[in-house]
């Protein structure tokens, strides 16, 4: 029996529709239709200017926009040769890793409250809340920060904003521990998730799956680790590796890095350098509210930018990032015009997808829920 | 910082592992290199691009068993018209590089590499959506993103940003 599961399901998270062929309860065969969120921004972004594209970034995995501002950025600055200085790759780090936690919350609670344990989802929410506010104080925004630019960050943190972090890194550890308190021995929930959607370690790399799904099936990666970007080689964090490769190992691998990430948090607050924000590079870079308003160079150099953009010396680059999902890699090819002639992204959802087929072949019906939460998608990052 | 020149020459690149045993194996599977920015690129003839991959995936010391990336450039109006572009990454030497093959316009079609790797069937079928390259021995060459009926390959350089009113 052929039977369709969304576009409008709850627990596919978004648009996701899959198509099962069932035999009884079990699954036998299982084709994704995705789509429905494809708005084309790849072809938008050929349009724009470079540093109008950083906007778009946001709204492709809505969950983690800076990550992807960071990925957009450091590949324009990777083919423009720009250094960035100290303060804003700790900050980007900062932030990456508070992005990190936010994504984990949102799976967290929703992956729970698909297999039936809503506490949880009330719990994440509370601590996602207050990450959300610590991007409202660094950008005005909530979800769609776009804080990180091109050459650096938007503006510099406000008062009191490291204080704040602190206070809530201090207390993190303790919110992670009640929600393991309310799943990881949870009878229900473990029987729910131990020795489901089975993926092996072949498999994972052939289906191309990555980030925690792949680390969940015993492949030792992690890009902050193998190939550091924007200054991560400066930070200690353990990259939690699970051999089992069923939605537990997932679970437990993305919990584990829920504490990772609050360390290093905890160390970028401690080791926060002073200086600037933005790399020196004025044909690139708008310069600051004030310089503009008192200097005539600053005026024209923030004219021309706006007017015309900056040119970007031909040439291509991958640059690739973890982001909380796995990796995202965003492939540019420029002409040497202000506009990018390419922007291609490599979605860390549409790779895990393919691997969700894989996962539910032989599985109940029900199961097909826990595996769409272990491989936690975001339709915006596969249609793009 | 300043952007150090490209080099183009395969005897100083030959130390990657991956192009040296590519020249090994056939020196005319390897069209043209390029490190720019850190990045390897390989051009491959497109006849050639299933068995290469096969070989970058079976390497002995470093394979490159992971298909990060699959996808493609538009050149219009130049000739060859598209690159199919495969970003490749070894998970046990985190090394990697970036094969390239050209297509004309008038035949827009390439080997498939899902027999290789099973990860490329939703990125090859993403490429023929968008841009229009074929992909031979695809299992289920279909559009992805685009409705079916949808007419026209939007990537494609000669594709209006606002489509076709």
């Amino acid at each position: 029996m052929i039977l369709n599961m969304g576009p409008q399901h709850p627990s596919t998270h978004g648009v996701l529709r899959l198509v099962l062929e069932i035999d009884g309860e079990t699954v036998v065969g299982m084709k994704p239709e995705i789509g429905y969120l494809h708005t084309g921004i790849e072809k938008t972004c050929e349009a724009k200017f470079y540093q109008q594209v950083v906007p778009l970034t946001d709204r492709i995995d809505y969950l983690c926009p800076m990550t992807n501002n960071l990925a957009y950025c450091l590949a324009v600055e990777k083919l423009l040769g720009l250094e960035i200085p100290a303060r804003a790759q700790w900050m980007r780090v900062l932030m990456n890793e508070l992005t990190r936690i936010n994504s984990h919350l949102v799976w967290l609670g929703t992956h729970a409250m698909d297999l039936g344990a809503m506490t949880v989802f009330l719990y994440c929410f509370r601590e996602r809340e207050d990450v959300l506010r610590f991007f409202e104080m660094v950008s005005g925004q909530r979800m769609m920060t776009s804080y990180f630019r091109i050459g650096g960050l938007a503006l510099d943190p406000p008062l009191g904003f490291f204080e704040k972090v602190k206070k809530f890194a201090d207390r993190f550890p303790g919110n992670v521990d009640e929600y393991e308190n309310l799943l990881t021995g949870n009878p229900i929930f473990t029987m729910r998730t131990k020795g489901v959607a089975h993926l092996s370690a072949e498999d994972a790399i052939a289906m191309g799956a990555c980030g925690p799904t792949l680390r969940g099936s015993g492949v030792d990666i992690d890009l902050r680790r193998d190939a550091p970007y924007t200054g991560y080689e400066n930070f200690r964090f353990k990259v939690p590796v699970r051999t089992e490769g069923d939605v537990f190992a997932r679970y437990l691998c993305r919990v584990a890095e829920l504490r990772e990430s609050i360390g290093i948090v905890q160390q970028a607050l401690a080791g926060m350098p002073e200086g600037p924000i933005k790399a020196d590079s004025p044909k690139v870079v708008l310069p600051d509210r004030e310089k503009m308003k008192t200097q005539m160079e600053a005026l024209i150099y923030h004219f021309k930018i706006i007017t015309e953009g900056f040119t970007v010396p031909a040439g291509e680059v991958y640059q690739a990032v973890e982001s909380p999902r796995g990796e995202m890699g965003y492939y540019i090819v420029s002409d040497g015009t202000a506009k990018p002639y390419r922007v291609h992204m490599r979605g860390p959802s549409f790779a895990n997808l393919q691997a969700l087929a894989k996962m539910c072949e032989g599985q109940l019906i029900a199961d097909v829920v826990a595996a769409i939460g272990s491989i936690d998608v975001v339709l915006g990052d596969i249609d793009r | 910082m300043a952007l150090a020149p490209a080099i183009t020459d395969i005897e100083q690149l030959k130390s990657h592992p991956a192009l040296g045993r590519l020249v090994d194996w056939n020196s005319a599977a390897v069209q043209e290199v390029k490190f720019d920015r850190d990045e390897l690129t390989i051009w491959v003839p497109k006849e050639a691009i299933r068995e290469v991959c096969a070989i970058l995936r079976d390497l002995t010391e470093c394979p490159f068993n992971f298909l990060a990336d699959l996808t493609c450039v538009d050149w219009y109006p130049s000739e060859p018209r598209f690159e199919v572009v495969y970003h490749l990454l070894s998970i046990s030497k985190k090394e990697r590089v970036r094969l390239k093959a050209r297509l004309d316009g008038s035949s827009a079609a390439i080997e498939s590499v899902t027999s290789v790797w099973p990860a490329a069937n939703h990125y090859e079928r993403e490429v023929f959506d968008l841009f229009g390259v074929r992909f031979t021995g695809h299992p289920n060459l279909k559009r992805i993103m685009m409705p079916d009926d949808w007419e026209g390959h939007p990537l494609r350089k000669d594709y209006p940003v606002e489509g076709y009113r």
